[in-house]
């Protein structure tokens, strides 16, 4: 397997203003120290609560934010040191998928100006190929073409959501950020276009970050997953592995808190006290320490590093003092 | 068993820029003091304006009760004049919203906003409604509530405010809460405090609730029975253990299927419900669910079926023409 996306050390802080004259009194970090690989073709689950810095790390990979320090290799260029028509060239390989398919579309352009314009700002085939690309881009993603000339507001959110993800494919990348795309459909509506991206994922090897706060739903599309808190991953394990036999104390209380569609499941749930630390000013040692049920003493000084608790072919990193003595 | 609660025929229709549509349509339910009544569907199902109605606060206009009865320990509701339903509102029946951000003030400290409740309704003192509130919020689990009394709510995050809206709700002691989606807009591990919140809260104070929500896992573990609703009408009600146990409806199990859940091994493909919901102002004649149903027959589609009482299991009823009924040997 070739690795696609490399990312080392990657930091987005954002500074918070205040006083008269408006200085930055403090940083925001956002994203604080990410690093992780990702191979073609596969595809990464990200999940964590909200203003854990997931879509923030998401749009940092594709330059939508500038990233504080750290490096993003997509095929082995360093996106994060790129600019002007370089950055354009390697734009191609990788688009994204907003969360809000309302907000995400121009609502003043028809569907095929917004699926038109990609191929026209990278110079891509005649008018008359630009158009044969778009009509086959609406079949893969279930539309007729008869919806090119109607405007965004004229459809559902499902099928919004569908113009999104044709909006995506249209340059073709190797490589798509997926920032929580199902969590504003409704459930009947969530599952078709899941499969959708699932289908994309096995007919033309896109490799997906997929970003969601929905364990489940992430478990059905992802081969690695990422467990985020307070900008940083604290555990990271094949799919199979860490759903089977998650390690960070903070992943089973995810796990746990999902509420089970069946009555009769009698839920062993830990409940989590208390909320999730301010990122501007988060706490001493491991992130977690305050509300986890396993802290010790030791948990509020040292900041935990990564320990690898699987093989190295098939590596479970958790980011735990629980796990850092055993090695 | 008295109901403390009972809907009957409840028609809601809304003026729009397209034309007239009905929002709910003939929807009646019971609810018995102390219990949990999930009331379950996807958007544009009806459950809010339901659930709005019985608090008389569906906007009018455009909105319209047009038909039904809503009876409060044997009032109706529909009946009283608004003086005296501004007096039930928020003492013997009280709602919690979606989004405490919206739902609270953001000019007045959450104190401000809990003291008036109290003092409106039991007539308190400025210093007995604030000993009143600090206490309600330190019942909700607010940690130091006498220094966040004074917190407006913008200082406080999501769980913290839900938290408060519960506190708020709850103060004058209600027969009757009303929660929609009260965990919609919150993390996973906050929902989970939360709710567990309200179902410690709902013992405590014996009170009745009806939880509004689109998510039927947490209908599994809140809820006592569940109503299903679809474009408007309810097309399943049963206890929550016979629906997970039986999905009687298509829609029901269909909706099931699809949610994606955490499993063994993860599946190739999610099971969909195909097709979406129809347009409201244009509602097929028969089942409304006919052409999104696998198991549509011919005459699905001649006329509005009605809710029926399943023969075999007691207090369940179905909308369908041909429901799957538990037995054996699985549906036909």
């Amino acid at each position: 397997m070739t690795v696609l996306l490399e990312v080392r050390g990657l930091k987005k802080h954002f500074p918070v203003r205040g006083g008269l004259l408006h200085r930055a009194e403090a940083q925001l970090k956002a994203v604080d120290g990410v690093s992780f690989k990702l191979e073609a073709g596969q595809t990464l689950g990200l999940v964590g609560e909200s203003g854990c810095g997931k879509s923030t790390l998401g749009r940092a990979l594709l330059r939508l934010h500038e990233p504080t320090s750290g490096e993003v290799y997509l095929n082995g260029v360093d996106i994060a040191g790129l600019d002007g028509a370089a950055l354009l060239e390697q734009r191609r390989n990788m688009q994204m998928i907003f969360q809000d398919p309302f907000a995400s579309l121009s609502p003043r352009r028809t569907i095929g100006q917004t699926l038109l314009e990609p191929l026209e700002v990278h110079d891509i085939g005649t008018p008359a190929e630009r158009q044969a690309i778009v009509a086959e881009l609406l079949d893969v993603v279930g539309l007729r073409t008869a919806v090119l000339n109607r405007y965004p507001h004229e459809f559902s959110g499902g099928q919004r959501q569908r113009i999104g993800i044709a909006r995506a494919l249209t340059l073709k990348p190797q490589f798509i950020v997926a920032d929580e795309p199902v969590s504003a459909l409704d459930v009947s509506v969530q599952s078709q276009v899941l499969n959708l991206i699932k289908d994309l994922q096995e007919e033309r090897g896109i490799a997906f970050l997929f970003i969601s706060h929905d364990l489940a739903v992430v478990q059905h599309l992802s081969d690695v997953v990422a467990v985020m808190y307070l900008g940083k991953i604290v555990e990271m394990a094949s799919a199979a592995d860490l759903y089977r036999n998650p390690r960070h104390p903070y992943t089973q209380a995810l796990l746990s808190a999902i509420p089970v569609p069946d009555p009769q499941s009698g839920s062993n749930r830990v409940i989590l006290g208390g909320d999730v630390p301010s990122p501007v000013n988060p706490p001493a040692g491991c992130p977690f320490h305050p509300r986890c049920p396993q802290a010790t003493e030791a948990c509020s000084r040292v900041a935990p590093t990564a320990v690898n608790t699987g093989t190295e072919s098939a590596p479970h990193v958790v980011h735990c003092l629980l796990f850092s003595d055993s090695k | 068993m008295t109901a403390l609660l009972e809907v009957k025929d409840l028609c809601v229709e809304f003026n729009t820029d397209r034309g007239r549509l009905r929002a709910v349509d003939n929807v009646s339910f019971s609810v018995s003091p102390g219990e949990i009544l999930g009331l379950v569907g996807e958007s544009g199902c009806g459950k809010t304006v339901t659930g709005l109605s019985i608090l008389g606060l569906v906007p009018q206009p455009p909105g319209e009760v047009v038909n039904g009865q809503i009876l409060f320990e044997g009032t109706d509701l529909l009946q009283l004049p608004p003086k005296a339903m501004q007096a039930k509102r928020g003492s013997d029946i009280s709602m919690i919203f979606q989004e405490p951000m919206t739902a609270l003030n953001p000019v007045f400290t959450v104190g401000a906003q809990m003291t008036e409740v109290l003092r409106l309704h039991k007539g308190l003192t400025r210093t007995q409604a604030r000993n009143a509130a600090i206490e309600m919020l330190g019942t909700v689990g607010i940690p130091s509530p006498e220094r966040r009394i004074n917190d407006y709510p913008h200082e406080m995050s999501g769980g913290m405010r839900q938290r408060v809206m519960i506190a708020m709700a709850l103060s004058c002691g209600p027969k009757l809460l009303i929660a929609d989606e009260p965990t919609t807009a919150l993390d996973v591990t906050t929902q989970a405090q939360v709710l567990e919140q309200i179902v410690k809260l709902q013992r405590q104070f014996e009170m009745a609730v009806i939880l509004i929500t689109h998510d039927l896992g947490v209908v599994a573990e809140t809820c006592d029975r569940a109503l299903v609703m679809y474009c408007g009408e309810v097309v399943e009600s049963a206890t929550v253990d016979d629906l997970f146990a039986a999905p009687a409806h298509p829609y029901t199990s269909g909706l099931m299927n699809s949610i994606p859940r955490l499993r063994d091994q993860a599946l190739d493909r999610l099971p969909v419900i195909e097709g979406m919901v129809p347009d409201l102002l244009n509602m097929p004649g028969g089942c409304r669910f006919a052409d999104r149903c696998q198991g549509v027959q011919s005459n699905c589609s001649q006329d509005r079926i009605a809710l029926v009482d399943a023969p075999a299991a007691a207090p369940r009823s179905v909308r369908c023409l041909y429901p799957h009924m538990a037995s054996a040997g699985g549906q036909s």
